[in-house]
């Protein structure tokens, strides 16, 4: 597979649907052949829109999509040959699951054998077999949901899209499709843009992810590197759990830097997006970064209260007052080693600067 | 369900469906009382007319009472030659004692919607019979007028014998019980009735045609448009509601007569020569257009709400699967929307076969309904029981198309909004 071409390339894509907002602004994205690619990012932030662009039922207002290096925007939906799973499923109430799966062979005027042949595949991939003969009524929403991506994928889509499939369902169903999904892609290399606005689906799921914010993709990279590495305070705090400290940049050497904070108090960090002395930050830290009793070799050491302690069962969060941060929260394992854990009383609590990422001061 | 389930009781040990029951009977008792106004009212209203429809259409108890000697002399008349002098002079009896009681008139009407020509020989008869000579009546009658020779009166008579009888329904169809008992079908030139029961089922067909076809774009518009817009369509097509039915029809008439706008324009436009306007009134084609027209918010608003409720997704997921835009909506968008076309159409179907007011003004001789008639023998022959019995006929009818419309498509599918 050569991925020095990218299989589905966005170049410079706006779309504005009143002419007066930018829903998208200025889209740059290059999907490779066989990825699983998601677009993770709150409500309204024109995910929809991209992948509406893309499937060919919105025209992008500006710019143009390639497809296998073809501009795309004069071809007509139903000849893109593009896969898509609704968030609502989209199943025909009419048809049976058979006829909703023979649906797209049947318009590819392929012979009734092989639509037989075609949607039994289908049908065991998902595990509906001997569900051919019901109506999409008498299925339940996971099983309404599976039907949907066997649908999408009988044709032999090069590329499938889905918008939110796992919306409607709870939380042990979404979990098992998510894998269910995973493995089908797996299985077959089909490429797969997943649009969600669950951030650990996104983290569970994808190659890569591209993390949407008004209208504009702020960072583009592996769910690890995401979560690890995030670019700016937007997707640190989009992203898992989020310790902030809002200060200004007193002295910068290194690839050190120390941040005098707003509430008092100055720490060693990591400089990411911070350039000069005097800059306005954030820094940014995941919660198991930060360790109680720490090492002599961290460069950040301080002393903080316990506010409160919330059970998790195999963790505990523990709320702190650290340096005037009232919302520092900290993962403890659940174990009988440490007794001092209560209310009221101070722990030692340290990290490395490493991992104390400074970024942007701009909050959500 | 299993026979053998078992009983469960309450804590208290009374049988849990006992206990149901009386708990619901309260609430259902309520709910008798909330429907109790409206039930009594259709009762009223819309039960009872038509129990007096249904008796109004067998009853001929009035010709029966007129002539009672009359027809017990007949019994032994076997109908094939004229009637013998005990039959005549039974009805010469029954005749002077109608005089007295001044209901002679009553009785040449209903004889005459038996069969025409009685009105004149029975005002004839009355004059005459002041001067009867007893004995003979046979040949006294006969000397009045050459129809009381005639056999086939006799039979006319003879016919309205029972109390109770389904001729009118008969005669709806163009059809009567001969003397010999089978039904037949009357001449050829008087057959009017079934002529008109298949124009009428052949123009509500039509006109329930062209409302779905002219309904369904409308309705998708109005189903997919954005709100402003939507709102401001779905007016236009609610206006004809606000505006009286009568006017809506007057306003047909100054369109469509041949001086009319429409015409006029079809000249100014050089379409139609000026000596050729066309004849779009008083005839079928005013009766279809303006009944289209009339009846269209009938079918648009059942099929504006089944629309309403398909998905857009549904569509798009046609198209992504490949399919061209026809065959998206011929094969997903379509059969979804059939709930709606029923209901619609039942609806048009229902409403055009009982039309009466817009046929009437726009219709002229060609374009009349068989509700036409029926207003035709209530009002100006005044023979109600066969009015009743039409009208009976096309409470019939609608019930039967209602029936295999259910038997077809379900009456739950139908989707009024
Ligand atoms: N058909 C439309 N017409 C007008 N505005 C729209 C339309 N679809 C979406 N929008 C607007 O575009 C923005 C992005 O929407 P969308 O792409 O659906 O976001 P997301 O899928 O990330 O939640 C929203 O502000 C929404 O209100
Ligand atoms: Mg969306």
């Amino acid at each position: 597979m050569t991925s020095s071409k990218s299989f589905v390339k966005f170049d410079k894509v706006d779309k504005s649907y009143d002419g007066k907002v930018l829903v998208v602004k200025d889209l740059n994205l290059d999907i490779n052949e066989g990825e699983f690619i998601t677009m993770l990012g709150p409500s309204g932030s024109g995910k929809t829109t991209c992948l509406m662009m893309l499937a060919g039922f919105e025209t992008p207002t500006n710019g143009e999509i390639y497809l296998d290096s073809k501009p795309i925007s004069r071809i007509p939906p139903h000849k893109r040959g593009i896969g898509m799973v609704f968030q609502n499923y989209a199943l025909f109430p009419h048809l049976t699951v058979y006829e909703n799966l023979a649906f797209p062979l049947k318009v590819r005027k392929l012979s009734k054998n092989d639509i037989d042949k075609k949607v039994d595949k289908a049908l065991s991939m998902v595990s509906l077999s001997g569900f051919e003969k019901r109506m999409p009524n008498q299925l339940s929403g996971g099983q309404q949901q599976r039907v949907a991506v066997a649908r999408s994928l009988v044709f032999d889509p090069q590329l499938v899209l889905m918008d939110e499939p796992l919306g409607a369902l709870d939380k042990n169903l979404r979990e098992s499709m998510q894998y269910e999904i995973k493995h089908i892609h797996e299985n077959i290399g089909v490429t797969v843009v997943y649009v969600t606005h669950d951030q650990s689906e996104a983290l569970t799921m994808s190659s890569r992810i591209a993390v949407f914010n008004d209208g504009k993709v702020q960072q583009l990279s592996t769910p690890d590197k995401l979560y690890e590495e995030p670019v700016n305070s937007f997707v640190a705090e989009f992203i898992g759990e989020n310790n902030t400290f809002a200060g200004e940049v007193t002295d910068i050497s290194g690839g050190k830097c120390k941040v005098k904070l707003d509430t008092g108090g100055e720490i060693i960090s990591n400089p990411i997006s911070v350039k000069s002395k005097g800059e306005k930050t954030k820094v940014s830290l995941r919660p198991e970064r930060a360790i109680i009793d720490p090492e002599d070799k961290m460069d950040n050491k301080y002393k903080g209260k316990i506010e409160e302690i919330i059970y998790h069962g195999d963790h505990a969060r523990v709320r702190l007052n650290l340096l005037g941060n009232k919302e520092f929260i900290l993962k403890i394992p659940n174990s009988s080693a440490r007794m001092d854990i209560k209310r009221g009383n101070e722990i030692k609590v340290g990290w490395n600067s490493h991992d104390a990422r400074a970024l942007d001061p701009k909050s959500i | 369900m299993s026979s053998e389930t078992q009983q469960i009781l309450t804590t208290d040990g009374i049988p849990l469906e006992v206990s149901l029951k009386k708990v619901e009977r309260r609430n259902k008792f309520k709910a008798f009382l909330l429907v109790a106004p409206l039930l009594f009212f259709l009762l009223i209203v819309y039960i009872s007319p038509i129990i007096g429809m249904l008796f109004n259409s067998v009853d001929d108890r009035m010709v029966t009472n007129a002539l009672p000697k009359t027809f017990v002399a007949m019994e032994k008349w076997d109908g094939k030659e004229l009637p013998s002098e005990e039959v005549f002079e039974a009805f010469y009896i029954d005749f002077q004692k109608l005089i007295e009681e001044e209901k002679e008139g009553k009785l040449s009407t209903q004889l005459n919607y038996e069969k025409n020509g009685f009105k004149s020989i029975i005002k004839k008869l009355r004059r005459k019979s002041k001067s009867f000579e007893e004995g003979n009546y046979k040949e006294q009658i006969m000397a009045v007028h050459e129809r009381w020779s005639d056999v086939e009166y006799w039979r006319a008579i003879k016919r309205r014998a029972p109390s109770y009888s389904y001729s009118k329904y008969l005669k709806g169809v163009d059809m009567y019980q001969n003397q010999e008992g089978k039904f037949v079908q009357v001449e050829e030139d008087r057959r009017i009735y079934k002529k008109l029961w298949v124009r009428t089922l052949k123009i509500a067909f039509y006109v329930t045609l062209f409302c779905f076809l002219m309904a369904y774009p409308i309705a998708h518009l109005l189903a997919t448009l954005p709100m402003k817009y939507s709102n401001l369509l779905m007016i236009c097509v609610l206006l004809p509601f606000w505006t009286s039915l009568l006017v809506r029809t007057a306003s047909w008439m100054i369109l469509l007569q041949q001086q009319g706008v429409v015409n006029d324009f079809l000249v100014w436009i050089g379409l139609v020569a000026d000596d050729e306007r066309l004849v779009m009134m008083y005839n079928e084609t005013g009766t279809y257009i303006a009944m289209t027209q009339i009846l269209l918010p009938f079918m648009v608003l059942p099929l504006y709400s089944v629309m309403k409720t398909i998905s857009p997704s549904l569509v798009r997921a046609g198209k992504s699967l490949g399919g061209t835009p026809f065959t998206t909506f011929w094969k997903v968008y379509f059969p979804l929307t059939i709930p709606g076309i029923g209901a619609g159409s039942l609806l048009v179907f229902i409403l055009a076969i009982g039309y009466y007011i817009t046929p009437e003004l726009v219709g002229g001789a060609s374009g009349t309904l068989i509700s036409n008639m029926i207003a035709y023998h209530m009002k100006y022959t005044l023979d109600w029981s066969f009015a009743s019995a039409m009208g009976l006929m096309l409470l019939a009818g609608v019930l039967a198309i209602y029936w295999v419309y259910n038997k077809l498509v379900g009456i739950d599918n139908i989707k009024l909004g």
